[in-house]
């Protein structure tokens, strides 16, 4: 389906390449259209309109509260793991609503891969953490398993740290190993898109430096969104920052420009630090 | 001023200490009387059963005369019971658990029945008895084979291993489910490799401590009309057998006092095979115990 399917990306997102310098930059991955979201009666994101381009790391910062991780997690449909959850609107991934009734989330999901807040190993070995992603594709060929496995730790920069160890139990290495794991079972599969939820907040300031510098390394490869309520965080690792308020987004530029001019009164408030 | 005035408290620490120990003593005091029951339960049975205990007491068939009468057919039967139970209601219990804890929605209907598992698990085993007695013995037409009786003890047991392994299951932390649907995987695919692994000691231990009450449970098995005596081995789950807690009351209900003996004796068999399957259930705890 690949080739097809580039095809029809590039004419559907062909409006955009003509306002982007690089053209493979400007390409969208995500378009979100009146997106609104119910937690029962807790009306907790309000027609979100955000376009999200290929290649970049967008930031979405805000008070706790305020819809940033629920937005993320809207996007691989993590969100309808919790009960009560009604949605409307569109998110349109590489051109396609994801809330389609023929969109399976298994097919979302292979595509875009999330790293979580707290480092989530599974009890299982290094090598088993990683290639439980391939594995569940159904590839079992051990001689392919043990690339992905070399791939993807290598590409998560922790291969050197633990490979004498794949036997190993994931839990017996350090938070921030744990959490490069984590990045690479992500790798694994091959995502797209790779969605982080404050993937940095259980960590310490070494292994946030390595994380940080790991995720300007994979943006070559992939389109990043990650949520962050650490404001330097979002200054120096992304392009794009979306601010998010009691649901809404308040403001979506250049990182630069929200940091030194941003438009929004309640932008500059936030990122100068007077509230949240 | 200040509220907590240190030279007070100091001279106030006395009474509080006292109390402290005294509430010591009584926990103390209580452990002690739960170890002292048992250890005059087993004194009792061990000194009055030891003399019958022997090779021919497991190979021989009941007999009138005491020093004949054996426990083979009791043994055999349970192990026969519980290779029905067992089977039954694990995969009937553990599936349940999973309906409940991973497919079911959250609503009224499911709180409800959730309730009333848990209030299954208090209803008197003669209660089962009888439920077994209208639906497996006569509905179903099963007599009283190994088949209705397993199937009673199963249900008797039921809600035990369903709550025990709902608990289990619960406790597998809601961080590795997400991990598992993040990358696609089916509910299918998350449950055999990440939430069962995860959960299995715990469903275990409870369906062994289950288990281990099925194999002691009298009062079903004497209402779905389990006969005492018998002289030959079950040869299929269809056939008519006996089990060790009726073979243990019937002889503790005969006059002779040699048969005293002879019930002592298959206490401490119906000991030692619990005494097994509860070492059983702490070897898998321990041994695929996960941690975090």
């Amino acid at each position: 389906m690949s080739m097809t399917h580039v095809l029809d990306q590039k004419n559907k997102t062909a409006g955009y390449e003509a306002e982007g310098t690089a053209a493979a930059a400007s390409r969208s991955v995500y378009e979100t259209k009146q997106l609104n979201l119910w937690y029962g009666a807790n009306h907790a994101l309000k027609n979100i309109e955000l376009d999200i381009k290929e290649n970049e790391v967008t930031a979405i910062i805000g008070p706790s509260g305020c819809g940033k991780s629920t937005y993320l997690k809207t996007l691989n449909r993590m969100v309808e793991l919790v009960p009560s959850v009604k949605t409307s609107g569109q998110i349109l991934y590489r051109g396609r609503n994801i809330f389609d009734k023929d969109y399976g989330v298994e097919e979302l999901r292979t595509r875009v891969g999330m790293v979580f807040q707290k480092p989530n190993p599974f009890p299982k070995s290094i090598y088993d953490n990683i290639a439980y992603g391939p594995r569940i594709h159904g590839i079992k060929n051990k001689k392919i398993l043990d690339e992905i496995v070399e791939k993807s730790l290598r590409g998560a920069a922790i291969w050197d740290e633990v490979k004498d160890r794949l036997n190993e139990n994931a839990y017996s290495v350090s938070g921030g190993q744990q959490q490069r794991i984590c990045i690479a079972r992500a790798l694994a599969i091959e995502p797209d898109v790779i969605l982080m939820d404050e993937p940095t907040s259980a960590l310490d300031p070494i292994s946030t430096l390595k994380i940080e510098e790991l995720v300007q390394e994979l943006k070559k490869d992939y389109s990043i969104i990650i949520v962050t309520h650490n404001m330097q965080q979002a200054a120096r690792i992304s392009d794009k920052t979306a601010f998010f308020l009691n649901g809404e987004v308040i403001e979506y530029d250049k990182t630069d420009t929200i940091f030194s001019n941003p438009s929004d009164k309640r932008t500059e408030d936030y990122i100068s630090g007077r509230f949240g | 001023m200040r509220y907590v005035e240190h030279d007070t408290v100091v001279r106030r620490m006395n009474g509080r200490m006292v109390v402290n120990t005294i509430f010591k003593s009584i926990f103390l005091l209580a452990t002690l009387t739960a170890l002292l029951a048992l250890f005059v339960l087993m004194y009792q049975i061990v000194t009055q059963g030891i003399s019958h205990l022997s090779f021919g007491f497991l190979t021989n068939f009941a007999s009138r005369f005491p020093e004949q009468a054996g426990i083979k057919a009791a043994l055999v039967g349970s192990i026969w019971l519980m290779a029905v139970v067992a089977p039954t209601s694990i995969i009937l219990g553990v599936g349940s658990a999973l309906y409940l804890e991973e497919y079911a929605r959250q609503n009224r209907i499911t709180t409800f029945i959730r309730m009333n598992i848990s209030n299954l698990a208090g209803v008197p085993s003669v209660v089962f008895g009888l439920l077994g007695l209208t639906i497996f013995v006569r509905a179903l037409a099963l007599g009283n084979s190994i088949l209705a009786a397993g199937f009673t003890m199963s249900l008797l047991i039921l809600p035990v291993i369903i709550v025990a392994s709902q608990e289990a299951i619960r406790s597998v932390p809601g961080e590795l489910r997400d991990a598992s649907y993040g990358m696609g995987a089916t509910k299918w695919q998350t449950i055999v490799k990440i939430i069962l692994p995860a959960a299995i000691p715990g469903i275990l231990t409870g369906s062994i401590l289950a288990l281990s009450r099925a194999i002691g449970e009298t009062a079903p098995l004497i209402v779905i009309g389990v006969p005492v005596i018998i002289q030959f081995l079950p040869a299929g789950v269809m056939d008519t057998f006996t089990a060790l807690p009726m073979q243990i009351y019937d002889w503790s209900s005969r006059p002779q006092q040699e048969f005293q003996q002879v019930a002592a004796a298959g206490i401490i068999v119906l000991m030692v095979v619990l005494l097994l399957m509860n070492s059983v259930a702490v070897f898998i705890r321990n041994k695929f115990e996960k941690r975090y």
